[in-house]
C-alpha cells in the first residue's frame, strides 16, 4: 500500500536527478504519463503486498508473538509475557542447547566436509576428462530430492535390520547392528552424511559454473611463473572465484539453518536429532502448542539467519546502492 | 548470484569459446590419462548411487521374497508390483494430483508476479527500486520455520465461506500452500529477473519509447519475449522447488487426502512401517518426476541455479 502511494507520488513529480553525470539507465521517470504511473503502481503494488502479507508482516509477527502468552484461539486471552518465554527457552527447556549444538555441528560438517567434497569434485569434473557429463549428473541427482526425500531413502539404508549398511558391515541381525536413525549417539552423524550428499553436488555444480568464469590467461601466467597446479589453484583460481565464493558461503550457513526436512521424517527432531527448526515446529503443532516459546525460538533462528543474509545483501546490492 | 550475473554470463560464454580452443592446443601437445582421477571419481560415484540404487533395488522385489532371503540377497523375482501396489492402494495417483494442483498454478503465479516486479525495479529508474529488491531477496532467504506460526494462526483466522474450504477457514485449502509458496518464491525469481532484464540493452525499450509505447507494452512486446530463456530456466527450477517443498502443506494440510506427493511420503512412512518395499517404491515414484525434468531440461536447469543461486 504504502508503495504504490510513493510509486505514484515519485512517478508524478519530475524526475529526481541523482547527482551529476547522466546516467545511462533504461527508462526515465520523467517521460511516464499518468496512465504509466498506474501501470507501475499497480506492477509494483501486487507482488509488494504479496510479499508483505506473507512474509514480512509473519516474520513481524513471530516477534511480537515471543512476547505473549497465548492460545492462539481466542484473540482475547492475549496475555503480555515480557521476557519470559525467551528466560525458558534459555534455562528450563532442555532440548535448546542441544539444539544448538546441533545447529553448529551441521554449519561446520557442511563447511568442512561437504563443501569441500563438492569443490573437489567440481575441479576434478573441469579438466575435461572423459565422461564427465555422465559423473556430473550422478552427483548432482540427489539436488532434485527433496531433503524429506533423502531422509526416507537413506532410512532404507541405515535401517537397523533390513538396512543395506548393517549388512555391509556384517553387523545386521547381530546385537551390534546399529540402528543408525534411531541411536541419539550416531543419528546426527547419520543425518549429516545424507545432508552431504545433497548438499556436495549443489556446491559442485555451482563450482563448476564458476571455474568457467574464470579467465583461462590467468592459469597460462601462473604456469609461466613456474606455479605448480595446487599453487594455481590456491592462489590464482580458487580467489577469482570470490563471488561464487560468496554464494558458497551464505548457502551453506542457510542451508544449516533452515535444515528440518531430513530430521522430520526420521523422527521429527528428537532424541539425538534436535534441530532449531523442528523445535519451532514441535511447539507449533505439538501436543503442548506453546506458541510463545515456539515464537521466541523462531525469533532466535531469525536472528542468527539474518547475520548471513545481511552480509549477502550488503555483498550483493552494496555497489548498485551506492553508484 | 550477484546483480552482475547476466553480463557475466556472456563474457563466460567468450571465454568458454577461447578455454575450447587453448584446450585444443594442450590436446595436440600432450593428452594426460588422469587414470587417479577416473579411480577416485568412480568409487565417488558409486556411492553417490547405492542409496538410489538400493532403494530401487527394494522396490523392485516382492515383500515375500525379501522375507524369505532377507533383504541383503539377490534370489527371487524382480517386478513392479509394489509400484502398483503404491500408486492404487498407496494413494500415490491422488497425490500426484494434489501436487499438480499446487505446482502449476503456484509456477505460473510466481513468475509473473516475479516478471511485473522486476520489470518496476530493472527498467524503470525510480526511488525504491533497490530497497524493494533488497526486501524480495532477503525474503527468500529465511528459513521457513520463522513465519510459520503468524501464517498458521492467520490462515486459521481468516474465515471463508464453507462453499470455498470445509474447515471454514483457509486451512487445509491447496490456496493456503499455493499463496505462501508463490510469496517465498517471488523474491528468488524477481531477483534472477531482474539480473536479466538489467544486462537487456537499454536502447530496446527507448526505441519504443520513441514510437510511443506506454510501459506496459514495453513490458509485455518487448521484454517479456525475450525473457524467454530467463523463464525456460526458471520455470524448470521453479517447478522441482514447490514440487519438492514438504514443509508448506505439513503445516497447512491436515487432511492426509489432500497433501501433495512429497509431504505424504512422510505419512507412507507410518503406514509403511513393516513393508520397506511398498516404502521404496513411494520413494522412488516420488523422485521419477523430479529425475525427469532434470535429465530432458537438464540446461535449463542448470542455467537458473546459475543464474541465481541465491537460492538457498
Amino acid at each position: 500500500m504504502t508503495t504504490s502511494s510513493t510509486a505514484s507520488r515519485t512517478g508524478g513529480g519530475p524526475a529526481p536527478r541523482k547527482g551529476p553525470g547522466p546516467r545511462k539507465r533504461p527508462g526515465h521517470v520523467r517521460r511516464l504519463s499518468r496512465r504509466d504511473v498506474l501501470v507501475l503502481s499497480a506492477m509494483v503494488a501486487i507482488p509488494t503486498l504479496i510479499q508483505l502479507i506473507f512474509v514480512w508482516l509473519p516474520t513481524l509477527f513471530s516477534i511480537g508473538l515471543s512476547f505473549l502468552k497465548w492460545n492462539g484461539l481466542d484473540f482475547a486471552d492475549m496475555k503480555p509475557a515480557g521476557v519470559d518465554n525467551y528466560r525458558f527457552i534459555l534455562q528450563d527447556y532442555p532440548p535448546f542447547w542441544p539444539a544448538i549444538q546441533h545447529n553448529v555441528l551441521w554449519l561446520v560438517f557442511l563447511a568442512v566436509i561437504a563443501t569441500p567434497i563438492g569443490l573437489l569434485l567440481a575441479v576434478l569434473l573441469d579438466q575435461n576428462i572423459r565422461g564427465t557429463r555422465i559423473y556430473q549428473s550422478i552427483f548432482f541427482a540427489p539436488v532434485m530430492l527433496s531433503l524429506a526425500l533423502v531422509g526416507i531413502i537413506w532410512q532404507l539404508f541405515y535401517q537397523r535390520d533390513n538396512g543395506l549398511l548393517n549388512f555391509l558391515l556384517g553387523t545386521a541381525g547381530t546385537p551390534q547392528a546399529v540402528d543408525w536413525f534411531g541411536d541419539s549417539s550416531v543419528n546426527i552423524w547419520a543425518a549429516l552424511i545424507a545432508a552431504t550428499w545433497r548438499h556436495a553436488g549443489y556446491v559442485m555444480l555451482l563450482y563448476l559454473a564458476g571455474l568457467k568464469g574464470v579467465d583461462p590467461t590467468l592459469r597460462e601466467a601462473a604456469a609461466i611463473d613456474g606455479a605448480n597446479s595446487f599453487q594455481t589453484f590456491f592462489r590464482v583460481v580458487f580467489p577469482a572465484m570470490k563471488p561464487v565464493n560468496i554464494v558458497i558461503v551464505v548457502i551453506t550457513i542457510i542451508e544449516s539453518l533452515r535444515a528440518f526436512d531430513v530430521v522430520y521424517v526420521i523422527n521429527r527432531g528428537t532424541n539425538g536429532l534436535e534441530l532449531l527448526s523442528a523445535l519451532v515446529i514441535q511447539n507449533l503443532v505439538g501436543e503442548g502448542q506453546v506458541l510463545g516459546v515456539g515464537s521466541a525460538l523462531a525469533t532466535v533462528l531469525l536472528v542468527v539467519s539474518l547475520v548471513p543474509i545481511v552480509f549477502y545483501l550488503t555483498r550483493t546490492f552494496g555497489k548498485d546502492s551506492r553508484s | 548470484m550477484s546483480s552482475t550475473t547476466a553480463p557475466r554470463t556472456r563474457s563466460a560464454g567468450r571465454q568458454a569459446g577461447v578455454a575450447v580452443a587453448h584446450d585444443a592446443v594442450q590436446r595436440g601437445s600432450k593428452r594426460k590419462r588422469h587414470y587417479g582421477t577416473h579411480l577416485f571419481l568412480v568409487v565417488m560415484a558409486v556411492m553417490w548411487l547405492v542409496p538410489l540404487g538400493w532403494a530401487l533395488y527394494t522396490a523392485l522385489r516382492p515383500s515375500w521374497a525379501t522375507n524369505q532371503y532377507g533383504y541383503f540377497s539377490v534370489q527371487g523375482p524382480f517386478n513392479f508390483d509394489n509400484f502398483v501396489q503404491a500408486w492404487t492402494q498407496g494413494g500415490f495417483s491422488k497425490y500426484f494430483w494434489n501436487s499438480v494442483i499446487i505446482t502449476v498454478p503456484a509456477v505460473l503465479l510466481t513468475l509473473f508476479l516475479a516478471s511485473l516486479m522486476a520489470f518496476a525495479v530493472s527498467r524503470v529508474n525510480w526511488k525504491f527500486n533497490i530497497t524493494l529488491l533488497i526486501m524480495f531477496t532477503a525474503g527468500n532467504l529465511l528459513p521457513p520455520q520463522v513465519l510459520a506460526a503468524p501464517l498458521f494462526l492467520m490462515m486459521k483466522h481468516f474465515q471463508v465461506p464453507y462453499a470455498v474450504s470445509d474447515s471454514g477457514n483457509m486451512l487445509n485449502t491447496y490456496i493456503s500452500v499455493i499463496a505462501v509458496n508463490t510469496a517465498f518464491q517471488i523474491g528468488f525469481c524477481t531477483f534472477v529477473l531482474s539480473n536479466y532484464m538489467k544486462a537487456l540493452s537499454p536502447d530496446l525499450t527507448e526505441a519504443a519509447l520513441v514510437d510511443g509505447a506506454g510501459l506496459w507494452r514495453q513490458y509485455w512486446e518487448i521484454i517479456m519475449p525475450l525473457c524467454r530463456p530467463a523463464f525456460a530456466a526458471l520455470g524448470t527450477l521453479e517447478v522441482i522447488f514447490i514440487y519438492n517443498d514438504f514443509f508448506w502443506p505439513l503445516l497447512f494440510i491436515q487432511n492426509g487426502d489432500r497433501l501433495p506427493v512429497t509431504t505424504a511420503i512422510n505419512n507412507l512412512q507410518g503406514q509403511f512401517f513393516n513393508d520397506y518395499n511398498l516404502l521404496a517404491a513411494g520413494a522412488v515414484i516420488t523422485v521419477i518426476p523430479t529425475l525427469v525434468i532434470y535429465l530432458l531440461l537438464q540446461r535449463q536447469f542448470v542455467a537458473g541455479l546459475t543464474l541465481g543461486s541465491s537460492k538457498g
